[in-house]
């Protein structure tokens, strides 16, 4: 990681997120900036862990279920209704990360898609998410009280104020101690254990605060398109974050960002125009980047600034 | 008569369907048992590759006159190439790297092959006829069977059946199955390790087609047919045990009957109770009903 | 506070932005189908022909002082990717009406966001009377038939007919469960008997054991709850499994392009309720010929409405001068509907345009003379019998 990434690189992007929403489309921004914590929280569990879920729709989708009920139903704020999610999604991934950890590889990730299948099924038949027509309607509430969210300008502040939040926890937590057992863990499990970690509790951990801040995300989008669907927790949603983080640069700060980006641009642009190309091109960038970009955006960038990232594709080159 | 609170009849019609579905199971994971069983690569492209052979049959009979018996030998073998292709220009960059690369290459290469029928052919897709040998039908009693949907269950029990014998009794099987646990080897032996394992590929990716041109005359034939398919197909293969091939043949049979039954009692479960199932094994027997501990 | 203060000095700059510009001498009109889906012969790009068709036909007719632009979209049949997109137009590309809308997800979806953007929705292809009731708004007519026309059509008919004993294969969506409601509330009151149901996903592909059920029930009629290539392969998997000729098949939702998919002769017979045919009398023929030249098919009666209704919906906005959401309403609430499409026909409290429909019986083959000629007209009936009442509504506006 590039400690020397300085304080004005961040005021940077600090600013260049606060003057977005009035050159562009904010509800387009709101979306990246949902998929892009989305995204970073993902990357915590495969990039800085290891460890492949394919079923992080379960912890986006039913987060973003509950925070609809909860703000639609109960009238809850939406700073409420949203952190009411986050914790849903901490519990499931509590009960994911507990099933599937005990297995590893693809033994591990394919728990994982059973479970969230699970969830979907749950989402289909449970009277309250409403089936094929999911929760519509949904009230953006006041936050706090006080704001009311209907305009999409102090929407926009509001997610961009979470997103950083979120990031900031995520950063926090690849270079703490903690930060440091999960690479290792990574790198090579075996010495883990031998010297002495606790290896299950150090990836349950990071399981769940993925999952919590997952549920974040799918809680903001939902209260943004006010609408909660079966789309948010089908598993092509955890294909899709998964593309995401691939095409940015695993294990990269930045990269599941900038994948995020790139891929919700692509989307908005090119389904209008394209229709069903948008799937031949993801496709076709999910190949081109596991045979020849295997690094993503950011990571060919540190590359060709000199750095080492650190990636699977150099713990995987030892033997399985 | 009554079983279970539920008419005998409508029981063992439902489980005869469920038999058919799982014979389509049982073929389909068939092709990603032996590609991951003995190549280590996890075929996400398995279910597109099935939806590619039904769309061979259909295209066949529209542009070439094909008729079904020969799209049923024809299409797998050009799909196999097209599998074979695939090794040979993709996958096998893969193999020094992470199972992960695989998986994600593949998916990849789902995603293209389902956008591009899509643009072409919508979603709903379009309807194969049965061959005119096999329309019509039986009356059993408890259920008219449909004789195409007889014949499915006929042309997989015999085509698992044949593979299973190929690998697990004769020499060929012996070697391949050589080869994947010691490579080296087996190439200091004289044999030609890549080569088996692209044609090994090949093979797995013509039984996917098989699998899609016998279901083309009982589902539209449409590009999201695969999709639907894939995450059920790989839980057989895990229940099963991903190195076993006997094993996904069983599962896939049994998951086709065990999901029958569920449409009797709670329909809509019958889509998840398969994931259920694979959470249990998976915790009880790390390895899968009959795999081999890793 | 501040920031309340700034969040409404924001609204205020945009809104106002947003009105200098509605009044823009720019009608935009939002067509948003199902374009590959299951859906997409019954609606579909022929729903976009006839929008243009209507646009060009307004423009050479009433000459107005006004431009009119059309924008198209894919919505899968699913709610949140049409919700994005009628927001989308809403806010970023100044779309006064979004229409068409099949599938009733999706309509009732983009019909909340209309109410909460304060523009028109104009559904023709949906069909769940929950859009007139429940779910009923202010800025949403639905145009061209509803669960309830349908079903009051054809299962009356066929109880009538004999058809006592029934058992429901619905497609596991609002829209299913809402045709299946409306049905067994006519067959009842018909003296009939409804055994039972079975719900399949939607879309569903392989109905052989939903049907094995329907099979097992016993019921004389099975009702299908469902439409488009739902329907097209439930008759045809009743078919193969020999569920029909024993059982009789009564389509609930069926359109003309489902029995051109089908053929004659696996449908002849069958009753079903259409709010429009091409073959009724020499307007609808005119008209339906020029859209074939188009299209080179014969016009469902979702793509015949979705002209009739931006028709309608564009006179309203000449007519005032303005396309202003409440006043646009007003006028085409206050002017009834008279053209090809509809006859007698007009927009009530609570949205719905109430419109003669047709009971129709498909023809043998031997009785079709030429292509596409598929029903015979058994009724026609009256738009004040045709819909739910309104002393029935659910919907708030309609005042008790």
């Amino acid at each position: 990681m590039n400690t020397s990434f300085s304080r004005w690189g961040w005021l940077a992007l600090l600013a260049l997120g606060c003057i977005a929403p009035f050159v562009l489309y904010p509800t387009f921004l709101m979306k990246v900036l949902c998929f892009a914590l989305f995204a970073s929280a993902f990357n915590l569990l495969l990039g800085y862990a290891g460890l492949l879920s394919f079923g992080h729709a379960a912890f986006f989708g039913g987060a973003a279920y509950v925070c609809a009920a909860l703000s639609k139903n109960y009238g809850l704020t939406p700073e409420l209704a949203i952190l009411a999610g986050g914790v849903f999604a901490a519990v499931v991934g509590l009960g994911f990360g507990a099933l599937s950890i005990r297995r590893s590889g693809i033994y591990m990730t394919m728990i994982t898609l059973a479970l969230a299948q699970l969830v979907f099924f749950l989402a289909v038949q449970l009277p309250f998410t409403g089936g094929e027509d999911g929760l519509q309607g949904l009230p953006r509430g006041r936050l706090f009280g006080l704001i009311d969210l209907t305009d999409n300008i102090a929407m926009y502040f509001f997610v961009f104020t979470v997103f950083c939040l979120g990031f900031w926890l995520i950063h926090r937590t690849i270079h703490s101690p903690f930060g440091q057992v999960l690479k290792a863990i990574r790198e090579n499990e075996p010495r883990a254990i031998s010297l002495g970690y606790d290896v299950a509790r150090y990836k349950l951990l990071a399981f769940v605060l993925s999952a919590a801040i997952t549920g974040v995300a799918g809680g903001m989008k939902a209260l943004v398109f006010q609408l909660a669907s079966l789309t948010d927790v089908h598993w092509h949603m955890s294909g899709q974050v998964v593309l995401m983080t691939l095409l940015g640069g695993l294990g990269t700060i930045f990269g599941p960002a900038v994948g995020a980006l790139v891929i919700v641009s692509l989307e908005n642009e090119l389904a209008d125009k394209v229709g069903p190309w948008v799937t031949v091109i993801m496709g076709v960038i999910f190949v081109v980047c596991v045979l020849a970009f295997r690094r993503g955006i950011v990571g060919e960038l540190l590359a060709l600034r000199g750095r080492r990232p650190g990636t699977p594709q150099q713990t995987a080159e030892k033997t399985p | 008569m009554e079983l279970l609170g539920i008419p005998a009849k409508a029981l063992f019609g439902q489980l005869l369907l469920g038999l058919i579905n799982g014979s389509f199971y049982a073929v389909l994971s068939l092709g990603l048992a032996v590609i991951f069983g003995l190549l280590n690569i996890i075929n996400f492209s398995h279910g597109a590759l099935y939806m590619v052979g039904a769309f061979g049959a259909l295209l066949g009979l529209n542009y070439l006159g094909m008729n079904y018996w020969v799209a049923l030998v024809l299409v797998p073998l050009a799909v196999g190439l097209l599998g074979i292709l695939i090794e040979r220009t993709m996958l096998k960059h893969l193999y020094k790297l992470d199972h992960l690369y695989g998986l994600l290459l593949t998916f990849g290469l789902a995603l293209i092959a389902e956008g591009v029928f899509r643009y072409y052919f919508g979603v709903s897709g379009e309807s194969y006829p049965a061959p005119e040998a096999l329309q019509g039908g039986v009356d059993l009693g408890f259920m008219y069977l449909p004789l195409y949907r007889g014949w499915v269950v006929v042309a997989s029990l015999l085509v698992c059946g044949a593979t299973w014998y190929l690998i697990e009794r004769t020499s060929l099987g012996a070697t391949l199955r050589a080869a994947t646990e010691r490579p080296e080897l087996v190439q200091a032996l004289g044999i030609n390790v890549p080569l088996m394992v692209t044609l090994t590929y090949g093979g797995g990716v013509a039984l996917a087609a098989f699998a899609g041109v016998l279901a083309a005359p009982v589902l539209q034939v449409n590009p999201v047919m695969g999709s639907n398919l894939i995450i059920v197909v790989f839980a057989v293969v895990v229940i099963g045990g991903m190195g076993s091939i006997a094993g996904s043949i069983v599962t896939g049979l049994g998951l086709g009957v065990v999901e029958g039954l569920t449409k009797v009692v709670y329909p809509e479960a019958s889509a998840v109770v398969i994931f259920v199932i694979m959470i249990v094994v998976l915790l009880f027997r790390p390895a899968g009903l009959f795999g081999k501990q890793a | 506070m501040k920031l309340k203060t700034i969040a409404l000095a924001a609204t205020l700059v945009a809104t106002g932005a947003a009105q200098a510009q509605l009044s823009d001498n720019i009608v935009r009109v939002g067509v948003l189908t199902d374009l590959s889906g299951a859906y997409s012969d019954i609606a579909g790009k022929g729903t976009v022909v006839a929008t243009q068709m209507a646009i060009a036909d307004f423009i050479a007719k009433e000459k107005p002082a006004f431009k009119v632009e059309m924008v198209s979209a894919d919505h899968q049949n699913k709610g949140d990717v049409a919700a994005n997109k009628a927001r989308e137009w809403f806010e970023r590309e100044k779309v006064d009406v979004v229409s068409e809308l099949v599938t009733t997800s999706v309509a009732l979806a983009v019909q909340k966001i209309a109410k909460e953007k304060n523009k028109i929705a104009l559904i023709s292809g949906a069909a769940s009377t929950r859009i007139t009731n429940e779910d009923c708004n202010d800025v949403t007519v639905h145009w061209t038939y509803d669960t309830y026309s349908v079903a009051n059509g054809t299962a009356k008919a066929v109880t009538k007919a004999g058809g006592k004993k029934w058992f429901f294969l619905t497609a596991d969506y609002a829209f299913g469960h809402s045709l299946e409601k409306d049905a067994s509330e006519v067959i009842k009151a018909n003296g009939g008997e409804v055994l039972g149901a079975v719900r399949h996903p939607f879309p569903g592909s392989d109905f052989s054991s939903f049907l094995l059920k329907a099979q097992s029930s016993g019921a004389q009629i099975i009702g299908l709850a469902n439409a488009g290539a739902d329907t097209i392969n439930s008759i045809k998997q009743a078919a193969e499994f020999g569920v029909t000729p024993k059982q009789q098949l009564a389509g609930l939702l069926m359109f003309v392009s489902d029995v051109h998919s089908l053929g004659l002769k696996t449908t002849q017979g069958m009753y079903l309720t259409e709010g429009f045919y091409w073959n009724l009398n020499e307007e609808t023929r005119a008209w339906s010929k020029r859209f074939f030249e188009q299209q080179k098919r014969m016009p469902t009666m979702v793509q015949a409405g979705q002209y009739s209704s931006v028709m309608h919906y564009l006179k309203a906005v000449k007519a005032i001068g303005s396309d202003d959401t409440q006043k646009v309403m007003a006028q085409m609430k206050k002017t009834p509907v008279n053209d090809f499409f509809a006859k007698n026909g007009s927009i009530r409290a609570d949205g719905r345009m109430v419109h003669d429909m047709y009971l129709l019986q498909v023809k043998k083959p031997a009785e079709s003379t030429t292509p596409w000629d598929y029903y015979n007209v058994v009724a026609t009936i009256p738009a004040a019998d045709a819909f739910q009442p309104l002393s029935g509504s659910k919907c708030a506006l309609v005042k008790q």
